[in-house]
């Protein structure tokens, strides 16, 4: 059996806590807003995006501890990378969340969310922040839903 | 889980709330290892052994359709269907069984007043009234209907403690006012309306008054006479009987000068291509096969309840609810949204800095189940300005000790995020 320290690990906790790259950017390029209908929960970012690539990224919003911390780590994961890049980072998170396999090496820090492969219900709530990323560089300015 | 504490609430007279939870088989299911807590009875409630045998019993010895044969099987299916009906009207006080409308759930009772008695006696400029506690199912079916005819939807919204202001109430009705929707009892923060006084109020201007029981039948003895509401409904899986099933109480006056909701096979009388005529009530309303084992199913639950009596389990509720609402408060940084003086066993509650969904899988883990979330009722979480609560919802199988069970996890949580 998994325990809750397997899905709340540490570098989870302490990014729930202490979000990075929590507020707004003066200069965005991009933006979306993102909904999960299930917990209300609602996340805004936006992007700055310069000479093809993530040069600022900010989000906004209250969530569980899952979804605050995931907000944090992928802003932190998709700064200085092209949208090409940061959507196959999406294709490989995506992956560990949902197959049973080793996390892909390059996924750094993001490995840390492994743990909610056990828990179905929460994987929405891992998944929020990149879904409206992929909304925001598609520049869909109609929110986006995890359902 | 034996009530080990059960010194610290009072409950009534022959209420043995120990004896009550070996009636049900699912409470000695352990969950990730831990003894079942089941702090979820506002969602659906927990089946007895006697319904499930109940329903087992008609699919061993005499599964059969209703109404369309003369073998013995659909004779005694029939039977065990129109004594289920009986036992519906009593337990609602109804006159007459033709005022019992099998449906769904109190969802499809609710659509079925707004799409067949809505749609006939609303004209644009028409208002209905909703109150701010209630579930989308009793919000969702008169914004369709208002919209549809040009109606207007008009809100009478709670107070900080969850409560509709009466004066507020009697304020918003007008002659233009055709229906009041009004939940029972809240199903997010647990506000018991004072139903019997607001109906008095809302026939004074004409109105038709729709209550949705879905919260209350579980809770307290309802009456519907003595309430004198036009239309009552609610969901058997609320009240310890099978999902798919519900019971719509109309007023015959008005049952009988409703249009059809579904038409097909039982609700109709004769049918040619030129004309159908209509069956009479309830049928009128019943269209197509019924849920046969669920309306059975329902019948044996009413049973199970009376058995043990409403009186006394509202009576053990209340001593529980407020054993568990002074040992909630005691948490630090918690805030209980519904406080209303008139309660049932709800406590819906935020904890400071801590997101419902992070409680629940906590809890969970401990083999507590809780709802978080915004219960169907988004208007209630954006009235309290907040996403989501967690809530604990009890019925008269849970004790003290599930209560002290729920607190200990909350503690562990809080330190785990500390
Ligand atoms: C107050 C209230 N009304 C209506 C409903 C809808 O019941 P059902 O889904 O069984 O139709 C519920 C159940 O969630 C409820 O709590």
């Amino acid at each position: 059996m998994s325990t809750l320290s397997d899905l709340y690990q540490e570098t989870i906790v302490d990014h729930s806590k202490r979000p990075r790259n929590r507020g707004t950017l003066a200069h965005a390029t991009h933006s979306a807003e993102g909904h999960n209908p299930l917990c209300g929960d609602r996340l805004t970012l936006q992007l700055e995006i310069d000479n093809g690539r993530v040069a600022n990224v900010a989000f906004q919003g209250q969530g569980c501890a899952i979804s605050t911390a995931s907000a944090s780590l992928m802003t932190d994961a998709v700064k200085g990378k092209t949208p090409e890049e940061a959507e196959q980072i999406f294709a490989k998170f995506h992956s560990l969340l949902t197959e049973d396999k080793l996390p892909a090496p390059d996924l750094g820090k993001l490995a840390v969310f492994s743990g909610v492969r056990e828990y179905p219900m929460r994987v929405k709530c891992a998944t929020l922040a990149w879904h409206t990323l992929h909304a925001a560089l598609q520049n869909e300015h109609k929110p986006v839903s995890t359902e | 889980m034996s009530s080990v504490r059960a010194e610290v609430i009072e409950a009534p007279a022959g209420f043995d709330v120990d004896r009550i939870r070996e009636d049900f088989p699912i409470l000695r299911e352990l969950v990730h290892g831990k003894p079942l807590v089941y702090l979820d009875n506002a969602a659906t409630t927990q089946k007895p052994q006697a319904v499930i045998d109940a329903l087992v019993d008609y699919y061993t010895h005499y599964n059969a359709n209703v109404h369309r044969a003369v073998h013995l099987l659909s004779t005694r299916a029939t039977e065990a269907c129109d004594r289920a009906r009986e036992k519906a009207r009593k337990f609602m006080h109804a006159r007459s069984t033709n005022e019992i409308i099998f449906v769904r759930g109190a969802t499809q009772g609710l659509n079925l007043v707004a799409q067949s008695f809505g749609r006939a006696n609303l004209k644009a400029g028409d208002e209905v009234l909703v109150s701010g506690l209630e579930h989308h199912s009793n919000i969702v079916p008169w914004q369709m209907l208002c919209l549809e005819k040009g109606a207007h939807l008009k809100v009478v919204h709670i107070d900080d403690s969850g409560v509709i202001p009466l004066a507020d109430f009697e304020a918003a009705l007008t002659e233009r006012t055709k229906v009041v929707a009004l939940a029972h009892v809240s199903n997010a923060l647990g506000t018991v309306n004072p139903i019997a006084y607001m109906t008095e109020l809302a026939h004074r201007v004409g109105a038709k008054v729709v209550v949705d029981g879905a919260q209350a039948v579980p809770h307290m003895p309802v009456d519907v006479r003595a309430l004198d509401v036009d239309f009552y409904a609610f969901s058997g899986h609320k009240l310890f009987g099978p999902t798919g099933i519900g019971v719509l109480y109309g007023k015959q006056a008005l049952l009988d000068a409703m249009p059809p909701f579904e038409g097909g096979g039982d609700m109709i009388r004769s049918v040619t291509f030129e004309k159908t005529e209509y069956n009479t009530l309830p049928y009128k309303f019943e269209a197509g096969t019924p849920d046969i084992a669920g309306i059975i199913g329902l019948g044996a639950a009413i049973d199970y309840v009376n058995q043990i009596g409403l009186d006394r389990i509202a009576a053990y509720e209340a001593e529980l609810l407020k054993y568990a609402t002074h040992v909630v408060q005691q948490l630090p940084g918690v805030r209980i949204l519904g406080q209303a003086p008139e309660k049932a066993s709800v406590i819906s509650f935020v904890l400071e800095d801590i997101h419902p969904h992070d409680i629940g899988t906590f809890l969970d883990q401990l083999g507590i189940a809780v709802r978080t979330g915004h219960h169907c009722a988004q208007p209630v979480m954006d009235r309290f300005q907040v996403a989501a609560t967690t809530r604990a919802s009890f019925a008269f199988y849970n004790t003290v000790a599930e209560v002290d069970a729920l607190v200990a996890g909350i503690r562990k949580v809080q330190e785990f995020f500390a």
